[in-house]
């Protein structure tokens, strides 16, 4: 096709239909993933509503927790949290040492690296049941026997060879592990060699390159990763069920040895266990609603603080 | 490949002198240096002096084992897997390859600015304090002051000293560079390494990298690569040329540029390669 001649030779040409198609396609899929996402919030916010009240999210279940009236939340929001904020005592410190130990100094093609990184992997893949059991079987039944064994050998009640928040929150590390170590990895990767190399020039080891040049700026992909590893864990139940969770309990876990009671397994409870499904109803989407808003909260607050690092360090970019 | 007559013949018609008119000692003795990357031998028995407080360049067509060399002064090379040295280096008769040697002593005397420049991502003064609390500085006063008077000896003062604390990205190319050397430089090395250093830079960053390479040369002995011959003819007082691993020459850069002794050099000096 000769090119047009004179004034016209950069002007448009007509419609591209194959652009016009193509950007149609990606906005109606982005359409409809906003749309079910939409449908899902406005669907929960809409029944869960009437059930929220000051009452609701601060009060506990002393009562009945199938009534209306007097069913409360907290206890449940404390346990959550609770059990979150442990798991991530336990998850982001091992996992960004794995991450450390993966990038920075393990030999890429040596053998004990592909194990790990096939652990790792493999990690990812388990359903969360069966850490669930593994929770139950391992901490439950290996350590915490074996510590009651120690410590309390006399004593005919199991203290720490039962279901408590401890073994939760640590069930609950080593299925979000792989979440923290990918994110951290990705994040190390990222930081250009020629930082390791001026670092190391000036005559430091390679442990004080990794956490005083290293480590900082790998911050907000570290935070990332906590903050996808928060938002997997907290609505999770199967992990739970078996290693802490309490149907019912008086007061609030005080000691690491302590069940606990949780949104999401409330949700379960008031799905299968109530007497009269119509009156509980706004009950279960209130409850809903408020797992929702405490993890939306819960990545806001990590979102904010990462992007804070992000700013502090990225002036100049 | 003789080359160790080269440094006899510097003595006679030298500009490596200082001012009392006594030839420069040699600090750095190269002998019989030959690096492997797994089996390939990437340097060739390379023997040479490098003498204290002058500039020396190592020029050569990419590829001939000028960076390479320069790396192994302050054992950067060991941070590489599959690398092999034969032979040694001496400074100041210390040979930095022996049992005894660690290497991360050996680059607080041994300092090295980048080709590309590669400043933290921390603030100005954090940059050139990092180095100094690496090595045990922890008196606030003491760490100001070593900064200030690196940056000044950097050339660099005047531009940043109302913003230490800003962000070392903030500044421009040529600024990131010598803020670089003024981090290398505060730690007080006895050599300072330089690989291409103004290569990345336009012409007026870099003919003040250059004038400051000239001043550095009265505290530091200087070994700068570069592929800039017009560079090395300016402020470089000896200068090796290499060529596939090999030492070709090395004189004092008059001689080298005006007057080779090998064809291979003239060749290269007059562009006619590389």
């Amino acid at each position: 096709m000769a090119p047009p001649t004179g004034d016209r030779r950069f002007q448009k040409g007509g419609i591209d239909i194959a652009s016009f198609l193509f950007t149609g396609v990606t906005g109606l899929a982005t359409a409809i993933i906003l749309a079910i996402l939409a449908i899902i919030l406005v669907n929960i916010t809409w029944h869960g509503w009437e059930g929220i009240s000051l009452r609701f999210i601060l009060s506990g279940t002393d009562q009945d927790m199938f009534d209306v009236e007097k069913a409360g939340v907290l206890p449940m929001i404390v346990g959550t949290s609770a059990r979150v904020f442990l798991m991530t005592l336990f998850v982001i410190p091992v996992g960004v040492i794995t991450a450390i130990y993966l990038t920075e100094y393990a030999r890429p093609d040596s053998v004990y690296t592909r194990i790990i990184r096939g652990a790792v992997n493999n990690l990812a893949g388990v359903p969360s049941i069966v850490f669930g059991l593994f929770g139950l079987g391992f901490f439950i039944g290996f350590v915490g026997g074996e510590l009651d064994l120690l410590f309390h050998p006399d004593n005919p009640e199991p203290v720490w060879g039962k279901p408590a928040i401890l073994w939760a929150s640590l069930t609950l590390a080593v299925m979000t592990l792989p979440v923290v170590i990918v994110a951290t990895e990705e994040s190390l990767k990222a930081i250009p060699p020629g930082l390791r190399e001026a670092s190391l020039a000036l005559g430091a080891t390679k442990l004080q390159t990794v956490i005083k040049v290293v480590l900082p700026q790998a911050m907000p992909g570290i935070l990332t990763g906590g903050i996808l590893s928060i938002s997997r864990a907290a609505g999770e139940v199967a992990p739970i069920l078996f290693t802490g969770a309490a149907y019912y309990m008086a007061g609030y876990p005080s000691h690491l040895t302590d069940q606990f009671m949780d949104l999401g397994y409330h949700v379960f409870i008031l799905s299968t266990q109530s007497p009269n499904i119509e009156q509980t109803r706004p009950i279960l989407y209130a409850t809903v609603l408020v797992l929702l808003l405490l993890t939306f909260t819960l990545n806001i607050v990590a979102v904010l603080v990462r992007s804070h690092m992000r700013r502090k360090m990225g002036q100049g970019h | 490949m003789s080359t160790k007559k080269a440094p006899e013949k510097a003595d006679d018609t030298s500009s490596a002198t200082k001012e009392e008119g006594h030839p420069a000692r040699p600090l750095i003795e190269v002998d019989n240096l030959s690096l492997f990357y797994g089996q390939a031998k990437a340097l060739k028995g390379i023997s040479m002096s490098i003498r204290e407080k002058i500039v020396t360049s190592f020029i050569g067509p990419s590829g001939c084992g000028k960076s390479t060399l320069l790396r192994c002064i302050n054992r950067m090379n060991d941070l590489i897997d599959n690398v092999r040295i034969e032979g040694n280096i001496c400074i100041d008769g210390e040979n930095i390859y022996g049992n005894d040697i660690d290497p991360i002593a050996l680059r607080k005397h041994v300092g090295m600015v980048f080709q590309k420049s590669n400043p933290f991502p921390k603030s100005i003064f954090d940059n050139i304090a990092y180095g100094l609390r690496l090595h045990g500085m922890r008196n606030r006063t003491e760490i100001e002051e070593a900064v200030e008077t690196s940056l000044r000896q950097a050339a660099l003062w005047d531009e940043v000293k109302d913003r230490l604390n800003s962000s070392a990205l903030g500044l421009s190319g040529g600024q990131q560079q010598r803020l670089c050397i003024a981090r290398a430089i505060a730690i007080r090395p006895t050599v300072l390494l330089m690989d291409e250093p103004a290569s990345a830079l336009d012409p007026i960053a870099t003919a003040r990298i250059e004038d400051l390479v000239l001043e550095l040369k009265r505290d530091f002995t200087i070994v700068i690569v570069t592929h800039n011959m017009q560079q090395a003819t300016r402020i470089s007082d000896e200068t090796a040329f290499f060529y596939l691993g090999e030492l070709i020459e090395f004189n004092n850069s008059t001689t080298i540029f005006t007057n080779p002794g090998k064809k291979q050099t003239e060749d290269y000096v007059t562009g006619r390669f590389g």
